[in-house]
């Protein structure tokens, strides 16, 4: 068994590196989706928790955990029920939406460090191409919009477009404060700069760009209390109202991909992403808890992923009026303000500032 | 070898794209085919390992630009017979603008000649970490630290100018107030009143 192991990691130093890539490319693309199913069935269940019912309780696997099967049921029921067409659409743009709404969601993962030494892509401008992919998301939902020559549908893409491009703008602020805290833009370099303990990670310093990047975040994807794209009660269902069968899950797993997404890069660019919180710390510091690991970065990313949720079964929708004034008015000045305070900051040196590469 | 092949498709796309932008009837297909030339241009920059400059044109372009001209592409009631019309009329306006863009480009080259960028023998390649975006950072806040704030000052003065020309008061106009609205107790709009039940008769 040992031989075969140790037989098996010599084949995989031999192969070429695009192949490894490829390799890798094909493993955490199907790790999202797989996460993307589960995510689904959790949020249905802790809402459900959190409104006293009990969720999807009827579809088992292997006769374990009631509703564990829940995801794949839809998953199949969604695969064959037939794609409805919609006469009068734009047949090409229609197919084309879901698929340009779902490859930056997956694309966007080639830059993520998963852990200290996993990450598909080590690009020095990784919060540029975050920032340029997750602004392409929005061509998915406007076209998918357009293109089902309907206006319910085309008053959910008009909604979701003019949003994405105002919370956009506060988002790329709050990544600004984090690259002037840590001098640079590979995603790798910020986590290692946040080195040194839980205080020493940027969520502290950088407190309200934190604030400010979740809800733009939660804008982003179009989730609850910012989901006017969708809105059930005044536009039946948005964007994707034309949409049937495995059309309509394409845009269910961009969502879901891009809530994801948006927790992964919360936990990485304000919590030290796989930096572990109790390194150094006497008896679990010296377990495998105190290495810095993908186990820190999955923690976190659970946590978040709970806050999307909670928020969906918590807060009444937004009217779109006040969405659009809390994005321009409220999260950018928040932004600028604290860009003021960062220069400040770093010209006396306190805080991140303090630390040795910025010398 | 690669880079060379890759070149080619990038580019083929790139005029192919181009000239879908020009030729299709539809608007909302030619914003499409000039968002495919974008994002084929930002791959041609990234072959030159310009990667700032593509991302930034995706960013840029791409994902704010074009959003807001196909937004109000979409809005547009498409009338063929009407775009068609003023074809012949303004089509000399046309040639005169690409002959006059021809000239300057031909100008410039034959000014400065490429002597400065020999394209023909490629250039070596940057090592590993560097980092264009440091670069470019680098000159932008130091060399040309005075053109950059001027550019910025002038974005500043358009936007401002926008806003001018649209913000208008007219008296009589009912708009919601969403701070106001924001801000409004139960104690402004609800009164609890007492009152002691009736007594049974």
């Amino acid at each position: 068994m040992h031989t075969q192991i140790n037989h098996l990691l010599a084949l995989w130093g031999q192969l070429p590196d695009l192949l490894r890539t490829l390799i890798w490319i094909v493993i955490i693309t199907i790790g999202v989706i797989l996460c993307v199913a589960f995510l689904t069935l959790w949020e249905r269940k802790v809402i459900g928790w959190m409104q006293l019912r009990r969720g999807p309780n009827r579809v088992r696997i292997l006769g374990m955990l009631p509703g564990l099967g829940q995801p794949f049921a839809d998953v199949f029921k969604l695969l064959s029920k037939e794609v409805v067409v919609p006469s009068g659409s734009n047949k090409f743009l229609f197919r084309l939406a879901p698929v340009l709404a779902l490859v930056p969601a997956l694309a966007a993962w080639a830059v993520i460090p998963l852990s200290p030494a996993l990450v598909v892509s080590k690009a020095n401008a990784g919060l540029l191409y975050l920032l340029a992919l997750s602004s392409m998301g929005v061509y998915g939902i406007i076209l998918a919009g357009w293109a089902a020559n309907s206006k319910y549908a085309f008053l959910g893409a008009m909604r979701s477009a003019a949003q994405m491009v105002a919370y956009e703008i506060a988002m790329g602020f709050a990544l600004v404060g984090v690259l002037m805290a840590s001098g640079s833009m590979s995603l790798g370099a910020i986590v290692r700069h946040q080195e040194g303990g839980v205080f020493a990670w940027n969520w502290l310093w950088l407190f309200p760009m934190l604030v400010v990047y979740f809800i733009a975040g939660v804008a982003e994807t179009n989730r609850a209390p910012f989901d006017v794209a969708e809105g059930e009660s005044e536009i039946v269902a948005g964007f994707h109202v034309e949409y049937s069968g495995i059309a309509f899950a394409l845009f269910f797993l961009a969502e879901y991909a891009n809530m994801i997404l948006i927790s992964a890069l919360t936990a990485v660019l304000f919590f030290g992403g796989w930096l572990s919180p109790v390194a150094g710390y006497p008896l679990i510091g010296h377990t495998f808890l105190g290495d810095p690991s993908f186990f820190w970065l999955g923690l976190k990313v659970f946590v978040f992923l709970f806050l999307f949720l909670w928020f969906r079964a918590t807060f009444p929708r937004y009217r779109y009026d006040q969405i659009m004034r809390l994005g321009w008015k409220a999260l950018i000045p928040v932004t600028l303000v604290w860009i003021g305070v960062e220069m400040v900051m770093a010209a006396v040196h306190i805080g991140p500032w303090a630390r040795p590469w910025f010398h | 070898m690669l880079a060379l092949i890759l070149f080619y498709i990038f580019a083929t796309f790139l005029v192919a794209g181009a000239l879908g932008v020009i030729t299709a009837r539809n608007p909302v297909y030619s914003a499409l085919f000039l968002v495919f030339s974008f994002i084929n241009s930002a791959a041609i920059w990234l072959l030159i390992e310009a990667e700032f400059l593509a991302i930034v044109l995706v960013l840029v372009y791409v994902g704010a630009v074009m959003v807001l001209f196909l937004f109000v592409v979409m809005m547009l009631d498409i009338n063929l017979a009407e775009l068609r019309r003023g074809f012949t009329r303004f089509a000399w306006l046309g040639w005169l603008t690409a002959l006059a863009v021809i000239v300057e480009i031909t100008a410039v080259v034959w000014r400065h000649g490429l002597g400065a960028i020999d394209v023909s023998r490629g250039f070596a390649a940057e090592p590993a970490n560097y980092s264009n975006t440091l670069e470019l950072g680098k000159v932008l806040y130091t060399r040309y630290a005075y053109p950059f704030e001027l550019a910025a000052v002038l974005l500043v003065v358009a936007l401002v100018a926008a806003i001018a020309l649209t913000l208008r008061h007219r008296p009589g106009l009912k708009s919601q107030d969403a701070s106001r609205q924001v801000a409004v107790r139960a104690e402004d709009r609800l009164r609890i009143v007492k009152m002691p039940a009736e007594k049974r008769s």
